[in-house]
Protein backbone atom coordinates (compact mmCIF):
# COMPACT_ATOMS: atom_id res chain seq x y z
CA UNK A 1 0.00 0.00 0.00
CA UNK A 2 1.13 3.85 -0.79
CA UNK A 3 2.51 5.24 2.44
CA UNK A 4 3.05 9.03 2.73
CA UNK A 5 6.37 9.93 4.19
CA UNK A 6 7.24 13.28 6.33
CA UNK A 7 10.03 15.68 5.46
CA UNK A 8 11.71 14.33 8.61
CA UNK A 9 12.01 11.12 7.37
CA UNK A 10 12.82 11.52 3.76
CA UNK A 11 16.65 10.99 4.92
CA UNK A 12 15.60 7.33 5.32
CA UNK A 13 13.31 6.77 2.11
CA UNK A 14 14.67 9.98 -0.70
CA UNK A 15 10.90 10.23 -1.79
CA UNK A 16 7.99 11.22 -0.58
CA UNK A 17 6.01 8.09 -1.23
CA UNK A 18 6.90 4.43 -0.39
CA UNK A 19 5.14 1.00 -0.99
CA UNK A 20 4.94 -1.43 2.11
CA UNK A 21 2.88 -3.80 2.51
CA UNK A 22 1.43 -5.75 6.06
CA UNK A 23 -2.03 -6.94 7.40
CA UNK A 24 -1.36 -4.44 10.16
CA UNK A 25 -0.23 -0.59 10.65
CA UNK A 26 2.90 -2.53 12.41
CA UNK A 27 3.23 -4.94 9.91
CA UNK A 28 3.58 -1.96 7.43
CA UNK A 29 6.06 -0.14 9.88
CA UNK A 30 8.02 -3.80 10.03
CA UNK A 31 8.14 -3.57 6.29
CA UNK A 32 8.91 -0.32 6.02
CA UNK A 33 11.66 -0.72 8.01
CA UNK A 34 13.23 -3.86 6.28
CA UNK A 35 13.26 -1.28 3.40
CA UNK A 36 14.61 2.11 5.39
CA UNK A 37 16.60 0.48 8.00
CA UNK A 38 16.24 3.10 11.27
CA UNK A 39 12.86 4.48 10.58
CA UNK A 40 10.67 2.40 12.44
CA UNK A 41 12.89 3.44 16.04
CA UNK A 42 11.95 7.18 14.92
CA UNK A 43 8.34 6.92 15.24
CA UNK A 44 7.77 3.94 17.51
CA UNK A 45 9.37 3.77 20.60
CA UNK A 46 10.96 0.37 22.88
CA UNK A 47 7.62 0.02 23.93
CA UNK A 48 5.95 -0.34 20.86
CA UNK A 49 3.79 3.14 21.39
CA UNK A 50 4.16 5.69 18.88
CA UNK A 51 6.02 9.00 19.66
CA UNK A 52 4.15 11.73 21.08
CA UNK A 53 5.04 14.33 18.02
CA UNK A 54 4.49 11.19 15.08
CA UNK A 55 0.63 10.60 14.36
CA UNK A 56 -0.56 7.69 11.61
CA UNK A 57 -3.53 8.20 9.63
CA UNK A 58 -5.08 5.45 7.33
CA UNK A 59 -7.34 6.68 4.43
CA UNK A 60 -7.62 10.17 5.85
CA UNK A 61 -8.65 8.78 9.69
CA UNK A 62 -6.07 8.95 12.22
CA UNK A 63 -5.33 6.00 14.33
CA UNK A 64 -4.11 5.46 17.68
CA UNK A 65 -3.64 1.37 17.74
CA UNK A 66 -0.72 -0.12 15.71
CA UNK A 67 -2.72 -3.13 15.39
CA UNK A 68 -5.15 -1.68 13.52
CA UNK A 69 -6.32 -4.07 10.60
CA UNK A 70 -4.98 -2.85 7.23
CA UNK A 71 -6.36 -3.67 3.51
CA UNK A 72 -4.00 -3.64 0.33
CA UNK A 73 -6.12 -0.38 -0.87
CA UNK A 74 -5.63 1.86 2.43
CA UNK A 75 -3.37 4.59 2.14
CA UNK A 76 -1.09 5.66 4.84
CA UNK A 77 0.01 9.19 6.18
CA UNK A 78 2.60 10.00 8.69
CA UNK A 79 2.58 13.24 9.97
CA UNK A 80 4.63 15.06 12.03
CA UNK A 81 2.78 16.67 14.93
CA UNK A 82 3.85 20.46 16.35
CA UNK A 83 6.51 20.28 18.36
CA UNK A 84 7.89 23.18 19.49
CA UNK A 85 10.45 25.67 18.36
CA UNK B 1 42.74 19.81 5.93
CA UNK B 2 41.22 18.22 9.25
CA UNK B 3 38.53 16.77 7.15
CA UNK B 4 40.98 13.53 6.31
CA UNK B 5 41.28 10.55 8.21
CA UNK B 6 44.16 11.67 10.69
CA UNK B 7 45.44 10.10 13.51
CA UNK B 8 44.80 11.38 16.19
CA UNK B 9 47.39 10.96 19.39
CA UNK B 10 46.20 8.08 22.31
CA UNK B 11 45.18 9.56 25.52
CA UNK B 12 47.42 7.15 27.40
CA UNK B 13 47.83 7.88 31.46
CA UNK B 14 51.01 9.21 32.47
CA UNK B 15 52.03 9.06 36.13
CA UNK B 16 52.98 12.52 38.04
CA UNK B 17 56.68 12.21 38.96
CA UNK B 18 58.23 13.78 41.67
CA UNK B 19 60.36 15.52 39.29
CA UNK B 20 57.47 17.45 38.53
CA UNK B 21 54.55 17.37 35.99
CA UNK B 22 54.20 15.22 32.68
CA UNK B 23 54.85 16.76 29.47
CA UNK B 24 52.80 18.10 27.11
CA UNK B 25 52.44 16.11 24.14
CA UNK B 26 53.74 17.99 21.14
CA UNK B 27 52.28 20.43 18.80
CA UNK B 28 49.13 18.69 17.30
CA UNK B 29 45.86 20.27 15.45
CA UNK B 30 42.95 20.63 17.84
CA UNK B 31 39.58 20.40 17.25
CA UNK B 32 36.86 21.11 19.12
CA UNK B 33 33.32 19.44 18.66
CA UNK B 34 30.49 21.63 19.59
CA UNK B 35 26.62 20.01 20.10
CA UNK B 36 23.93 22.48 20.13
CA UNK B 37 20.31 22.26 20.12
CA UNK B 38 20.17 23.08 16.36
CA UNK B 39 23.09 21.10 15.19
CA UNK B 40 26.74 19.89 15.56
CA UNK B 41 29.97 22.10 14.47
CA UNK B 42 33.73 20.89 14.06
CA UNK B 43 36.01 23.99 14.79
CA UNK B 44 39.34 23.41 13.38
CA UNK B 45 42.27 25.18 15.09
CA UNK B 46 45.58 26.22 13.28
CA UNK B 47 48.95 24.70 15.05
CA UNK B 48 49.12 27.51 17.04
CA UNK B 49 45.05 27.66 18.36
CA UNK B 50 45.07 31.43 17.03
CA UNK B 51 42.25 31.21 13.88
CA UNK B 52 39.73 28.75 13.74
CA UNK B 53 37.97 26.76 10.61
CA UNK B 54 34.40 26.43 11.13
CA UNK B 55 32.51 22.84 9.50
CA UNK B 56 28.95 22.74 10.14
CA UNK B 57 26.26 22.70 10.86
CA UNK B 58 26.21 18.42 10.98
CA UNK B 59 23.06 17.51 11.47
CA UNK B 60 20.94 20.69 11.27
CA UNK B 61 17.63 21.54 13.15
CA UNK B 62 18.73 18.49 15.48
CA UNK B 63 18.99 17.98 18.96
CA UNK B 64 22.47 17.41 19.58
CA UNK B 65 23.89 16.56 23.35
CA UNK B 66 27.10 15.12 22.37
CA UNK B 67 29.67 15.01 20.28
CA UNK B 68 32.64 12.86 20.73
CA UNK B 69 36.10 11.33 19.09
CA UNK B 70 37.45 8.00 19.80
CA UNK B 71 40.78 8.90 20.89
CA UNK B 72 41.91 5.39 20.68
CA UNK B 73 41.36 5.85 16.88
CA UNK B 74 41.31 9.08 16.09
CA UNK B 75 38.47 9.04 13.31
CA UNK B 76 35.76 7.73 14.79
CA UNK B 77 33.22 10.12 15.69
CA UNK B 78 29.77 9.74 17.80
CA UNK B 79 27.24 12.02 18.05
CA UNK B 80 23.96 11.76 19.81
CA UNK B 81 20.62 13.45 17.95
CA UNK B 82 16.79 13.37 18.02
CA UNK B 83 14.55 16.42 16.37
CA UNK B 84 11.35 17.31 17.94
CA UNK B 85 9.76 14.55 16.27
CA UNK B 86 11.39 11.67 16.03
CA UNK B 87 12.79 9.34 18.13
CA UNK B 88 16.35 9.48 19.64
CA UNK B 89 19.36 7.91 17.75
CA UNK B 90 23.42 7.98 17.71
CA UNK B 91 25.21 8.98 14.17
CA UNK B 92 28.58 7.63 13.84
CA UNK B 93 31.33 8.76 11.33
CA UNK B 94 34.49 7.47 10.42
CA UNK B 95 36.25 10.20 8.58
CA UNK B 96 36.01 12.85 10.56
CA UNK B 97 31.93 14.29 10.26
CA UNK B 98 32.57 13.66 5.97
CA UNK B 99 29.84 11.49 6.05
CA UNK B 100 27.88 10.32 8.83
CA UNK B 101 25.54 7.01 9.37
CA UNK B 102 23.09 5.66 11.90
CA UNK B 103 23.49 3.35 14.26
CA UNK B 104 21.67 0.10 13.41
CA UNK B 105 20.65 -0.22 16.96
CA UNK B 106 20.71 2.86 19.08
CA UNK B 107 20.29 3.03 23.25
CA UNK B 108 16.51 1.68 24.02
CA UNK B 109 15.44 0.38 27.16
CA UNK B 110 14.53 -3.21 27.17
CA UNK B 111 10.63 -4.00 26.29
CA UNK B 112 8.75 -4.60 29.11
CA UNK B 113 6.83 -7.54 30.25
CA UNK B 114 3.26 -7.76 28.95
CA UNK B 115 0.94 -5.34 31.03
CA UNK B 116 3.57 -3.37 32.98
CA UNK B 117 5.01 -0.25 32.05
CA UNK B 118 8.53 0.12 30.87
CA UNK B 119 10.43 3.10 29.97
CA UNK B 120 11.55 4.91 26.96
CA UNK B 121 14.61 6.96 26.19
CA UNK B 122 13.99 10.22 25.08
CA UNK B 123 17.42 11.26 24.22
CA UNK B 124 21.09 10.15 24.63
CA UNK B 125 22.86 12.66 26.58
CA UNK B 126 25.96 11.46 27.24
CA UNK B 127 28.73 9.36 25.52
CA UNK B 128 32.57 7.68 26.97
CA UNK B 129 34.89 6.05 25.10
CA UNK B 130 35.99 2.83 26.53
CA UNK B 131 39.21 1.52 27.80
CA UNK B 132 42.26 1.76 26.26
CA UNK B 133 42.04 -1.91 25.84
CA UNK B 134 38.75 -1.93 24.79
CA UNK B 135 38.97 -0.77 21.41
CA UNK B 136 35.40 -0.63 20.06
CA UNK B 137 33.76 0.00 23.60
CA UNK B 138 31.73 2.93 24.12
CA UNK B 139 29.15 3.52 26.82
CA UNK B 140 26.22 5.58 26.81
CA UNK B 141 23.96 8.18 29.03
CA UNK B 142 20.39 8.51 28.40
CA UNK B 143 17.46 10.70 29.73
CA UNK B 144 15.74 9.08 31.42
CA UNK B 145 18.67 7.65 33.20
CA UNK B 146 20.06 4.34 31.84
CA UNK B 147 23.27 3.24 30.99
CA UNK B 148 24.23 1.51 27.43
CA UNK B 149 27.33 -0.49 25.88
CA UNK B 150 28.45 -1.11 22.60
CA UNK B 151 31.18 -3.08 21.95
CA UNK B 152 31.33 -2.80 17.75
CA UNK B 153 32.14 0.97 18.05
CA UNK B 154 28.41 2.35 18.24
CA UNK B 155 27.28 0.76 15.94
CA UNK B 156 24.67 -1.60 17.70
CA UNK B 157 23.65 -0.46 21.83
CA UNK B 158 22.36 -2.88 24.33
CA UNK B 159 21.25 -1.95 28.14
CA UNK B 160 24.40 -2.51 30.27
CA UNK B 161 24.56 -3.38 33.65
CA UNK B 162 21.52 -4.07 36.16
CA UNK B 163 20.67 -0.46 37.17
CA UNK B 164 18.40 0.21 33.71
CA UNK B 165 15.87 -2.26 35.38
CA UNK B 166 17.40 -2.20 39.28
CA UNK B 167 14.33 -1.30 41.65
CA UNK B 168 16.50 -0.07 43.92
CA UNK B 169 18.22 2.36 40.87
CA UNK B 170 14.48 2.81 39.88
CA UNK B 171 13.45 4.24 43.10
CA UNK B 172 16.80 6.88 43.21
CA UNK B 173 15.97 8.10 39.39
CA UNK B 174 13.16 9.14 40.76
CA UNK B 175 10.61 10.93 38.51
CA UNK B 176 10.35 13.18 35.54
CA UNK B 177 9.73 15.83 37.88
CA UNK B 178 12.45 15.30 39.84
CA UNK B 179 14.76 15.47 37.29
CA UNK B 180 16.30 18.35 35.29
CA UNK B 181 14.36 20.38 33.12
CA UNK B 182 14.66 18.49 29.91
CA UNK B 183 14.42 15.35 31.44
CA UNK B 184 16.61 13.23 34.39
CA UNK B 185 19.96 12.14 32.92
CA UNK B 186 22.81 9.71 33.36
CA UNK B 187 26.02 11.31 32.43
CA UNK B 188 29.85 11.47 33.67
CA UNK B 189 30.06 7.88 32.64
CA UNK B 190 34.11 7.54 33.72
CA UNK B 191 36.64 4.50 32.89
CA UNK B 192 39.73 4.07 35.04
CA UNK B 193 42.22 4.77 32.59
CA UNK B 194 44.26 1.74 34.89
CA UNK B 195 41.64 -0.61 35.30
CA UNK B 196 38.74 -0.87 32.36
CA UNK B 197 36.00 -2.70 34.95
CA UNK B 198 36.23 0.39 37.14
CA UNK B 199 33.83 2.72 36.37
CA UNK B 200 31.79 5.55 37.64
CA UNK B 201 28.79 7.45 36.42
CA UNK B 202 26.59 10.29 38.00
CA UNK B 203 22.76 10.88 37.76
CA UNK B 204 19.99 14.36 38.06
CA UNK B 205 19.31 13.19 40.51
CA UNK B 206 20.53 10.21 42.03
CA UNK B 207 23.64 10.57 43.01
CA UNK B 208 27.46 9.25 42.16
CA UNK B 209 27.58 5.29 41.67
CA UNK B 210 30.73 3.07 41.10
CA UNK B 211 31.57 -0.53 39.98
CA UNK B 212 34.79 -2.12 40.32
CA UNK B 213 33.71 -5.37 38.74
CA UNK B 214 32.75 -4.18 35.10
CA UNK B 215 29.57 -2.94 36.00
CA UNK B 216 28.08 -6.68 37.38
CA UNK B 217 27.24 -4.25 40.56
CA UNK B 218 27.05 -0.69 41.19
CA UNK B 219 26.84 1.10 44.46
CA UNK B 220 26.32 4.78 45.84
CA UNK B 221 29.37 6.97 46.62
CA UNK B 222 27.60 9.90 48.68
CA UNK B 223 29.14 10.32 51.27
CA UNK B 224 30.00 13.84 52.17
CA UNK B 225 27.53 15.58 49.65
CA UNK B 226 25.21 17.97 50.56
CA UNK B 227 21.54 18.22 49.32
CA UNK B 228 19.09 20.94 49.24
CA UNK B 229 18.20 22.30 52.74
CA UNK B 230 15.40 19.93 54.42
CA UNK B 231 16.38 16.84 52.61
CA UNK B 232 18.11 13.87 54.30
CA UNK B 233 21.54 13.96 52.84
CA UNK B 234 21.29 9.96 53.57
CA UNK B 235 18.48 9.49 50.58
CA UNK B 236 20.21 8.80 47.47
CA UNK B 237 17.90 9.89 45.15
CA UNK B 238 17.76 13.69 46.75
CA UNK B 239 21.28 13.98 45.76
CA UNK B 240 22.56 16.21 41.93
CA UNK B 241 25.74 15.69 40.85
CA UNK B 242 25.90 18.28 37.79
CA UNK B 243 29.46 16.97 36.31
CA UNK B 244 32.26 14.39 37.75
CA UNK B 245 35.48 14.61 36.11
CA UNK B 246 38.84 12.10 36.94
CA UNK B 247 42.27 13.21 36.85
CA UNK B 248 43.77 11.52 33.86
CA UNK B 249 47.50 11.80 35.48
CA UNK B 250 45.43 11.05 39.15
CA UNK B 251 43.37 8.72 38.21
CA UNK B 252 43.02 8.08 42.21
CA UNK B 253 41.19 11.89 42.35
CA UNK B 254 38.01 13.08 41.01
CA UNK B 255 36.24 16.52 40.78
CA UNK B 256 32.65 16.99 41.30
CA UNK B 257 30.45 20.47 40.88
CA UNK B 258 27.03 19.79 42.04
CA UNK B 259 23.80 21.07 42.39
CA UNK B 260 25.28 21.93 45.78
CA UNK B 261 28.73 22.49 45.57
CA UNK B 262 32.19 21.99 44.30
CA UNK B 263 33.79 18.40 45.80
CA UNK B 264 37.04 16.65 45.54
CA UNK B 265 37.31 13.00 45.94
CA UNK B 266 40.57 11.32 46.81
CA UNK B 267 40.48 7.52 46.79
CA UNK B 268 40.58 5.16 48.29
CA UNK B 269 38.75 7.21 50.31
CA UNK B 270 34.83 8.07 50.13
CA UNK B 271 33.83 10.64 51.12
CA UNK B 272 33.69 14.09 49.17
CA UNK B 273 35.53 17.01 50.43
CA UNK B 274 33.39 20.14 49.44
CA UNK B 275 36.43 22.53 48.14
CA UNK B 276 33.43 25.22 47.09
CA UNK B 277 33.32 26.68 50.36
CA UNK B 278 37.15 28.44 49.04
CA UNK B 279 34.90 29.72 46.58
CA UNK B 280 34.30 34.12 47.33
CA UNK B 281 30.74 34.34 49.02
CA UNK B 282 29.77 36.50 46.80
CA UNK B 283 29.86 34.06 43.73
CA UNK B 284 29.27 30.78 45.36
CA UNK B 285 30.00 27.48 44.25
CA UNK B 286 26.92 26.55 42.37
CA UNK B 287 27.27 25.56 38.43
CA UNK B 288 27.08 22.97 35.71
CA UNK B 289 30.49 22.17 34.59
CA UNK B 290 33.90 21.15 35.78
CA UNK B 291 36.88 20.54 33.75
CA UNK B 292 40.74 19.17 34.99
CA UNK B 293 44.17 19.81 33.80
CA UNK B 294 45.07 17.20 32.21
CA UNK B 295 48.56 16.72 33.70
CA UNK B 296 48.39 18.72 36.58
CA UNK B 297 45.76 16.92 39.31
CA UNK B 298 45.93 19.79 41.48
CA UNK B 299 43.93 22.22 38.62
CA UNK B 300 40.56 22.42 38.16
CA UNK B 301 38.39 24.78 36.24
CA UNK B 302 34.62 25.74 36.92
CA UNK B 303 32.46 28.45 35.71
CA UNK B 304 30.00 29.45 38.69
CA UNK B 305 26.15 30.16 38.01
CA UNK B 306 23.65 32.17 39.96
CA UNK B 307 21.67 29.38 42.49
CA UNK B 308 19.95 31.99 44.57
CA UNK B 309 16.45 33.47 45.11
CA UNK B 310 14.93 31.51 42.16
CA UNK B 311 17.91 29.90 40.46
CA UNK B 312 18.01 31.97 37.47
CA UNK B 313 21.30 30.02 36.33
CA UNK B 314 23.18 32.99 34.51
CA UNK B 315 26.72 33.91 35.05
CA UNK B 316 26.12 35.90 38.76
CA UNK B 317 25.49 39.42 38.58
CA UNK B 318 25.98 39.08 35.04
CA UNK B 319 29.34 39.39 35.01
CA UNK B 320 30.68 35.75 34.04
CA UNK B 321 34.00 34.07 35.03
CA UNK B 322 35.86 30.98 34.87
CA UNK B 323 37.59 30.55 38.60
CA UNK B 324 40.81 28.40 38.77
CA UNK B 325 42.37 26.57 41.68
CA UNK B 326 45.98 25.27 40.96
CA UNK B 327 45.63 23.39 45.11
CA UNK B 328 43.08 21.01 44.63
CA UNK B 329 40.38 23.48 46.19
CA UNK B 330 42.61 25.65 48.92
CA UNK B 331 41.94 28.93 46.72
CA UNK B 332 40.53 29.59 43.41
CA UNK B 333 40.84 32.48 41.44
CA UNK B 334 38.59 34.48 39.02
CA UNK B 335 39.56 33.98 35.47
CA UNK B 336 37.17 36.58 32.95
CA UNK B 337 40.20 38.55 31.09
CA UNK B 338 38.30 38.83 27.39
CA UNK B 339 35.14 37.69 29.25
CA UNK B 340 32.10 40.03 29.28
CA UNK B 341 32.28 42.80 32.20
CA UNK B 342 28.59 43.25 32.41
CA UNK B 343 25.28 41.96 31.19
CA UNK B 344 25.69 38.78 30.43
CA UNK B 345 23.52 36.50 32.01
CA UNK B 346 24.32 33.17 30.02
CA UNK B 347 25.48 29.86 31.20
CA UNK B 348 27.58 26.91 30.44
CA UNK B 349 25.92 23.47 30.82
CA UNK B 350 27.64 20.27 32.50
CA UNK B 351 29.36 19.42 29.54
CA UNK B 352 29.98 22.20 27.41
CA UNK B 353 33.56 23.09 28.77
CA UNK B 354 37.00 21.11 28.05
CA UNK B 355 40.47 21.19 27.87
CA UNK B 356 42.76 19.99 25.04
CA UNK B 357 46.31 18.30 26.28
CA UNK B 358 48.29 21.41 24.85
CA UNK B 359 51.24 22.90 26.73
CA UNK B 360 49.47 25.59 27.85
CA UNK B 361 46.18 23.68 28.05
CA UNK B 362 43.74 25.14 25.48
CA UNK B 363 40.46 25.41 27.23
CA UNK B 364 37.16 26.15 26.06
CA UNK B 365 33.66 27.21 26.63
CA UNK B 366 30.10 26.61 25.14
CA UNK B 367 27.50 29.08 26.48
CA UNK B 368 23.47 28.95 26.43
CA UNK B 369 23.19 31.93 24.38
CA UNK B 370 25.56 30.16 21.50
CA UNK B 371 29.06 31.18 21.70
CA UNK B 372 32.43 29.23 22.17
CA UNK B 373 34.69 30.96 24.13
CA UNK B 374 38.75 29.85 23.74
CA UNK B 375 41.75 30.44 25.68
CA UNK B 376 45.22 29.13 24.85
CA UNK B 377 46.70 30.29 28.07
CA UNK B 378 45.01 27.96 30.57
CA UNK B 379 41.84 30.82 31.13
CA UNK B 380 44.89 34.27 31.59
CA UNK B 381 42.74 35.18 28.88
CA UNK B 382 39.59 34.66 26.61
CA UNK B 383 39.06 34.80 22.88
CA UNK B 384 34.87 34.50 20.90
CA UNK B 385 35.90 31.50 18.47
CA UNK B 386 32.36 31.27 17.43
CA UNK B 387 28.83 33.12 18.16
CA UNK B 388 25.36 33.06 16.95
CA UNK B 389 25.10 29.47 17.07
CA UNK B 390 22.34 27.77 19.19
CA UNK B 391 22.38 26.95 22.54
CA UNK B 392 25.36 24.66 23.35
CA UNK B 393 24.87 21.56 25.12
CA UNK B 394 28.25 19.91 24.42
CA UNK B 395 31.75 20.86 24.04
CA UNK B 396 34.09 18.20 23.21
CA UNK B 397 38.35 18.46 22.48
CA UNK B 398 40.61 16.36 20.22
CA UNK B 399 43.65 16.36 19.13
CA UNK B 400 44.39 15.45 15.33
CA UNK B 401 48.27 14.31 14.59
Amino acid sequence: MKVLIPTPLLSYTQRREVDANGATLAAVLADLDRQFPGIRFRVIDEQDQMRRHIRFFVNGDQVFDPEQPLRPSDEIIIVQALSGG
Amino acid sequence: MARSASKATTRKPKVKTRAGLPRARPASRTVVLVATRKGAWLLHADAARRTWRVDGPHFLGHIVNHVVLDPRDGRTLLATAKTGHLGPTVFRSTNLGRTWKEAAKPPAFAKAAEGKAGRVVDHTFWLTPGHASEPNVWYAGTSPQGLFRSEDGGVSWAPFSHINDDPKYIEWMGTVQDGTPDGPKLHSIIVDPRDPKHLYFGMSGGGVHESTDGGKNFAPLIKGMQVVEGFDAAAVTFHDPHCVRICPTNPDRLYQQNHCGIYRLDRPGDSWTRIGRSMPKKVGDVGFTMTVHPRDADTAWVLPMDGQTVWPRTSPDGKPSVYVTRNGGKTWQRQDAGLPAEQAWWTVKRQAMSADTRDPVGLYFGTTSGEIWASRNEGERWTCIARNLSEVYAVETAELG
